[in-house]
């Protein structure tokens, strides 16, 4: 079972005591953006085969919204860290360094436009249903 | 131009037309006679149209462009074994009772073209129409249930609505007094049913191949090459190949494709679990899904128990899925069926589903000119692989979308014009 550490109360919790969230570090987008923009913070997702930054909530823990740094492949967690960030923190990033050789952050600390405070903010869907439709 | 194709594959088809007359000269000569039903060609440096994926609709697409449109210029390139995608791992269960209108197109015509298949391909895929109930067990499903019972009358499909009696009696081992989610009545399409998953793709590749298409199995495609906005190739773990038009027909890697095609698509990769029972004796002739419970059960031609659950909520790649969901669904479809507490189950495996935030499919062109997607069949797909092969062949021929394609393209995310069957579910949203 997929266990993360919440960054608040530190409990290792289990799949089960979490819902998950999505992709994590969005900018959010809304009136007056350009419909480009809006859609591609609606609908858009980058859906990695492999190092993956999403929200989870500790739901029946403390409650509160967290990210964690994912492989999507392996299941590997690199971490976790509070929705708060920015960016992913610099452990998060020397984790997934250490086990991905080859990977290289997508985002831009200096330019200051890409992520904005997201952590805050709650997503459209903040808990995705579950689908059983076939 | 290509080279000749006639090398590999002579004119007739190379494993025999099969029938009865078939099944009586191989039983006399030993079964020495039985040809392979597909070639596996070495790739040509360039094709007219290359599709990704050899799943089942990726080898529809490619049947359908020949047919339909005499384009046989065709590879089907698949990293793994032909069928061992999503098409491989499903429950098998098809039906059109869907409550928006261009689904019902898209998936009547699916299903209208599955009652033929066996014929169509020469090759039994054992399509049963064996019926299909959705239970409600909620109130809201008992309202959103008749709602697509009326929706289905004014598209022509035929469903009706049932009560708990004719469940029991088409069901005989279903517990309709719940206690906690008793059964309060079912949509019932009588055409709906289950066919052979592995035969279907099978079907289509043997018959991709004897109109000579290639079918390329271990065949990874690692990049796509545009140059001025257009597709020129794809670079494949079996080297470089040129194409003029690109369909990109790959299920859950869907994002992974459109991202070396250089565009991002409304999907996310979850996984979606299934497990089988061991073999019983005949016990439930159709098709049930209680989606309240999030799960569906059919009994399978060997007696097995077929169980499919809820997805996973999580992006993931894996192929395997949380045990904590297979626990779940089969606690709570036992609340259901009691009787499936007394079984062992045998197999339980996981498919990466390609979900779209409407849950209905993407049919369209894309922001790279001559690549086109076929994605987003998320949980659903199995069923609408012959409606959605005949629909994407029509796009990749003529390089726009057809009537029974048109609502499913890209655009309709940046209109808001949603084909929302998630409403429909039952599940609460
Ligand atoms: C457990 C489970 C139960 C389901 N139950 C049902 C059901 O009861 N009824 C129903 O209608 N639907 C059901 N579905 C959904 C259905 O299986 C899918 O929608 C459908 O099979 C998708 O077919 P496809 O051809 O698009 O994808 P796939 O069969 O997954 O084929 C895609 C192919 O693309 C290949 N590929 C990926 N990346 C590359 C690459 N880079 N290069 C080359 N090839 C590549 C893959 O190897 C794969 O073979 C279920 C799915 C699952 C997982
Ligand atoms: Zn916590």
């Amino acid at each position: 079972m997929l266990t993360l550490t919440c960054p608040y109360c530190h409990v290792a919790a289990e799949e089960t005591e979490l819902a998950p969230g999505g992709e994590a570090h969005l900018t959010r987008h809304g009136p007056g953006s350009t419909d480009e923009a809006f859609e591609a913070y609606l609908f858009g997702r980058r859906n990695p085969k492999g190092v993956h930054f999403e929200r989870w909530r500790h739901l029946y823990g403390c409650g509160r919204w967290f990210l964690a740094a994912r492989d999507t492949m392996t299941l590997q967690v690199f971490g976790t860290y509070p929705a708060q960030s920015k960016y992913p923190p610099r452990h998060i990033v020397d984790a997934i360094r250490a086990a991905r050789p080859g990977w290289a952050p997508d985002w831009d600390e200096t330019s200051g436009d890409s992520a904005p405070g997201v952590g805050n903010d709650p997503a459209p869907n903040p808990t995705p249903t579950r689908d059983s439709f076939v | 131009m290509p080279a000749s194709t006639s090398a590999a594959a002579p004119s007739a088809r190379r494993s025999g037309r099969y029938s009865v007359f078939a099944i009586a000269r191989e039983a006399m000569r030993l079964h020495r006679g039985w040809g392979r039903a597909w070639a596996s060609p070495e790739p040509r440096s360039r094709y007219k149209v290359v599709v990704i994926g050899a799943g089942g609709h990726g080898l529809a697409t490619a049947f359908y462009l020949g047919r339909n449109f005499g384009i046989t210029d065709v590879a089907v390139l698949e990293k793994g074994w032909l069928g061992g995608g999503n098409t491989g791992r499903n429950t098998t269960i098809i039906r059109s009772n869907y409550l928006q209108d261009p689904s019902a197109a898209i998936y009547d015509k699916s299903l209208q073209l599955y009652e033929t298949l066996s014929q169509d391909l020469n090759f039994n895929v054992m399509f049963s129409p064996r019926g299909l109930i959705m239970l409600a067990q909620t109130e809201h499903e008992v309202r959103g249930y008749r709602r697509t019972a009326n929706a289905n009358h004014l598209q022509g499909v035929a469903t009706r609505w049932i009560d708990p009696a004719e469940i029991k009696r088409l069901v005989p081992i279903i517990n309709i007094d719940g206690p906690r989610y008793p059964v309060l009545g079912g949509l019932f399409q009588e055409r709906g049913g289950t066919a052979r998953h592995d035969a279907v793709a099978w079907g289509y590749a043997r018959a991709c191949s004897d109109m000579g298409m290639h079918i390329i199995e271990n065949c990874a495609v690692t990049g796509v090459d545009t140059a001025d906005g257009r597709v020129r190739a794809v670079d494949t773990s079996r080297g470089r190949i040129e194409c003029d038009k690109l369909a990109i027909v790959v299920a859950g890697h869907s994002s992974v494709l459109a991202g070396m095609a250089g565009f991002r698509l409304p999907i996310e990769s979850l996984t979606l679990q299934a497990l089988v029972s061991e073999p019983i004796k005949p016990c439930m002739d159709v098709v049930v899904m209680a989606n309240t419970v999030h799960g569906y059960l059919s009994q399978s031609d060997k007696g097995e128990m077929v169980i499919g659950g809820g997805t996973d909520g999580f992006n993931n790649y894996t192929q395997r899925g949380s045990w904590q969901h297979v626990e779940e669904t089969v606690r709570s479809l036992i609340e259901t069926f009691p009787m499936l507490s007394r079984l062992k189950m045998l197999r339980q495996w996981g498919g990466i589903v390609d979900m779209t935030g409407d849950r209905s499919p993407i049919l369209s062109t894309t922001p790279v000119e001559g690549v086109f997607v076929n994605c987003g069949w998320g949980t659903g797909g199995f069923k609408a692989i012959p409606g959605s092969g005949w629909a994407m062949a029509d796009l990749v021929a003529n390089g726009r979308p057809g009537p029974l394609a048109a609502a499913f393209g890209l655009n309709r995310f940046a209109e808001g014009r949603f084909i929302d069957e998630s409403v429909a579910a039952g599940v609460a949203h």
